[in-house]
């Protein structure tokens, strides 16, 4: 990257998005019609992409262990596949590593001060390498949405880089909180700045889950052309994670037709695309056995209070 | 997981295979065609008094669908003294009453909205997907806006008030047969005309099937009368001495040939005819919404639109980018079977523009132009055609001067934007244009400077019934909705 160019010159050079043209285009997700074999073969997808995720204060070694009970093991049906990765704070990495260390669920931690990211760089890198010390596969850090709005692109991509580093080999999910930058532009040039420092296989990710508006297929599409885009410039290829919002399979398989249309077959994997989400897996189960049945089982079947588990 | 293999490809290639196939999704909503209909005169289905008939057959599978009435001179005459006689008591009624019969037959239409998208669908060749949710909606939305309008017509102009003109004549095309059909029939009836209205052979199905909404709307008899048939039958319409004014939507040639014929008759006429609409794309547009909107400018409804953006400026430095990102978007289409709702691209209307747009491609090969077509399925039985791009097309190749009617882009190259204006207005046509630029004072500029009846801006193909639409030089004349649509049914007094 140029020495701190401004917001203006790093658009001109990545290409701006129109927010009405790209809201017009995610709403033909919608109208895709995703019936039987297909339905279960996106359903199942969507199920080994989830990030199974806890992010409460009142978390505790108990919820964490159920939390990844049920992500080992879904349902009773063994063919619903275990989900992609337990999320959780740094604190809880531990205890998620007695129950999922060694199985295909990785352990996914947020860190850097998540949500707000607002600590001292040292503080947020020495808890990021406590979580990769504690066994963490994955970090998702949160980006410095200050420096960013204050024009101090620099700054945003030197300390993802820092991170990067204190992540040694765990993979790295970079959050960009977009309802934070707003508008579509800033979510684009925001992918970039990541991008430029990422190994391939680490990952965007659109939100914490902690503010009012997060994943939608708006934003989701943004940051898939930026992927898209940057793929063809480079040859690097980036994994993406919409985060928060996404409730029902419904939505779910809107967003997996938004990555089958815009990024191929290559994508629609867990090792390129994730769902960072709590309540989305019960939904999924749902439907997955509904499709089975015939019939809609009764919620408590799917330990429906997310805080149940 | 379910076991498909996909391959990955070699170089920086994405690969839209088929790990994850949809499965077909058919609109499974009766269409309710009757075996055979007749002729809608005076608030009647009659028999017509040629007695002969015509075969409608499906574009998507080449069935017969249905059997059409051919109307005769006897028959059109029988219509225009139903009309006649109507406009006596139609004109006289108040315009809150008029206003009525529109809102009834806007909500009726509404009721059976997919009843009436599946058998668009099914009698033309569009995808379900744009007959549900923008024909019939549309069509709707034309009744509600102009029954608005019907008891308002003294606040149209200031100081004067519309008075109807009397029967009028309507020919429409067979590309959007029940939008057309809403976009002439409700400016006429809320200006207190009746009409006659022949729809385009292949696509008489949801002309027939609205008269049925007229009898349930409960609307006098002879205010609307149709007669289907083909080319004689249309000029029987257009040469009818009661008609008091003829609108006609189709080919720039019918066209012509009728404004030839009403020469010195004292008729009035309107005329939207063909277009071959230049898409702009300057170097700072969001590339990626300018190639959606290409897309949706020549596709939408397999480029049988008027005011397809069938022509492709784009500034040179950004050409192959655009390009090579058009292809990969076209990778994603999915044609097929129109009734399938996903599907994105359905069947040509007819063998005859098949052939035609054929045709025009093996020309576009012949001159020299670069061909890309995806590769795609096509079905066995029916009329279909893949998504084309020609790229290194010159301003006097067929392709880029005559009206393909069909899903086949252009793509021609600028470098100024004085450049882009001058080849955009270097042709025959007026009718639309596309501008796709961030900055918007140019926008500005070039809609003084583009002589189209229409200029979309960083987006296209979009209509609304407030909104006049119609075209200039060999476009046509006359403006259909809004304000200025309402103009062409009315005398001002």
């Amino acid at each position: 990257m140029l020495n701190t160019p401004s917001l203006r010159q790093f658009l001109n050079d990545i290409g701006t998005v129109d927010a009405v043209g790209i809201e017009e285009r995610v709403a033909k997700y919608g109208t895709r019609s995703i019936k039987k074999s297909a339905k279960v073969f996106g359903l199942t997808l969507a199920t080994t992409m989830v990030d199974l995720t806890t992010l409460e204060g009142k978390d505790t070694p108990g919820k964490v262990a159920s939390l990844c009970l049920k992500a080992l093991h879904p349902h009773s049906d063994p063919t619903i596949p275990t989900t992609a990765a337990v999320c959780v704070y740094p604190a809880m990495v531990k205890h998620a590593a007695k129950y999922v260390k060694g199985t295909s669920v990785k352990i996914a931690s947020v860190a850097t001060a998540f949500p707000s990211g607002q600590a001292p760089l040292k503080t947020r890198l020495a808890e990021v390498r406590a979580a990769v010390a504690d066994g963490a596969d994955e970090i998702d850090m949160v980006i410095n949405r200050g420096a960013f709005l204050a024009g101090e692109l620099q700054l945003v991509q030197d300390e993802i880089a820092a991170v990067l580093e204190a992540c040694g080999s765990s993979t790295l999910k970079v959050i960009l909180e977009t309802s934070e930058l707003e508008t579509y532009d800033n979510i684009r040039a925001a992918s970039f700045l990541a991008m430029q420092v990422l190994r391939p296989g680490d990952f965007i990710k659109t939100s914490t889950g902690k503010t009012s508006d997060n994943a939608t297929l708006g934003n989701n599409q943004v940051m898939l052309e930026a992927i898209r885009d940057y793929y063809f410039a480079t040859g690097i290829e980036i994994a993406m994670k919409p985060a928060g919002g996404i409730r029902t399979a419904k939505q779910a398989l809107q967003f997996l037709v938004a990555v089958k249309e815009t990024l191929g077959d290559a994508w629609l994997t867990n090792t390129r695309y994730r769902f960072g989400a709590s309540a989305l897996l019960n939904d999924l189960v749902r439907q997955l056995v509904k499709e089975k049945t015939g019939a809609y089982q009764a919620p408590y079947t799917f330990s429906e209070s997310s805080s149940a588990y | 997981m379910p076991a498909k293999k996909s391959t990955r490809p070699a170089a920086r290639e994405l690969l839209f295979g088929n790990l994850w196939e949809f499965d077909p999704a058919p609109e499974s909503a009766p269409a309710f065609i009757a075996p055979r209909y007749g002729l809608f005169i005076n608030g009647k289905f009659t028999a017509p008094k040629s007695k002969k008939t015509f075969d409608s057959i499906s574009p998507r599978n080449e069935e017969k669908l249905s059997e059409i009435s051919l109307a005769g001179p006897a028959d059109v005459d029988a219509a225009y003294q139903a009309a006649a006689k109507a406009f006596e008591s139609w004109s006289r009624l108040p315009g809150t009453e008029r206003a009525k019969y529109l809102f009834r037959i806007a909500r009726l239409l509404q009721d059976r909205a997919r009843e009436f998208a599946v058998a668009e669908t099914l009698d033309g060749g569009k995808p379900i997907k744009e007959s549900r949710d923008f024909d019939v909606p549309m069509a709707a939305a034309h009744f509600f806006y102009h029954a608005g309008w019907a008891d308002k017509l003294s606040y149209v102009t200031p100081g004067r008030t519309l008075a109807p003109l009397g029967v009028i004549g309507q020919v429409i095309p067979w590309n959007f047969p029940l939008l057309m059909l809403a976009w002439k029939l409700a400016p006429a009836l809320a200006t207190g005309n009746t009409v006659v209205l022949k729809p385009a052979e292949t696509t008489s199905i949801t002309a027939l099937k609205f008269a049925s909404i007229l009898q349930d709307a409960g609307l006098p008899p002879g205010v609307v009368n149709i007669v289907t048939g083909a080319g004689e039958t249309g000029s029987a319409v257009v040469n009818h001495p009661l008609a008091a004014k003829i609108a006609f939507t189709g080919s720039t040639a019918v066209g012509k040939a009728i404004q030839r014929t009403l020469a010195g008759t004292g008729k009035r006429l309107t005329l939207e005819l063909g277009g071959k609409a230049a898409n702009i794309v300057f170097e700072d547009a969001p590339i990626d919404q300018a190639v959606e909107g290409i897309i949706n400018g020549i596709f939408f409804n397999q480029g049988h639109v008027c005011c397809a953006g069938s022509r492709l400026l784009v500034q040179e430095s950004i050409a192959e980018k655009v390009l090579s990102k058009l292809k990969i978007r076209l990778k994603t289409l999915r044609t097929g079977d129109p009734l399938d709702k996903n599907t994105d691209i359905g069947a040509i209307n007819s063998k005859a523009q098949l052939d035609r747009i054929s045709e025009l491609v093996a020309s576009g090969v012949a001159d020299g132009a670069d061909l890309y077509q995806p590769t795609c399925d096509l079905p066995k039985k029916g009329f279909y055609f893949p998504p084309t791009l020609f790229s290194n097309v010159t301003q006097s190749h067929r392709v880029a001067r005559e009206e393909i009617f069909g899903p086949v882009l252009s793509i021609l190259t600028f470098r100024t934007p004085e450049e882009a204006v001058e080849k955009a207005n270097n042709t025959h046509y007026g009718l639309s244009a596309g501008v796709w630029t961030d900055k918007g004072s140019r926008i500005l500029k070039l809609s003084t400077e583009l002589k189209a009846g229409v200029v979309w801006a960083n987006t296209f193909n979009k209509f609304d019934p407030t909104s006049p639409f119609g075209g200039y030089k060999e476009s046509g004349f006359g403006r259909e909705g809004g304000k200025q649509g309402l103009l062409d049914y009315a005398t001002l007094i």
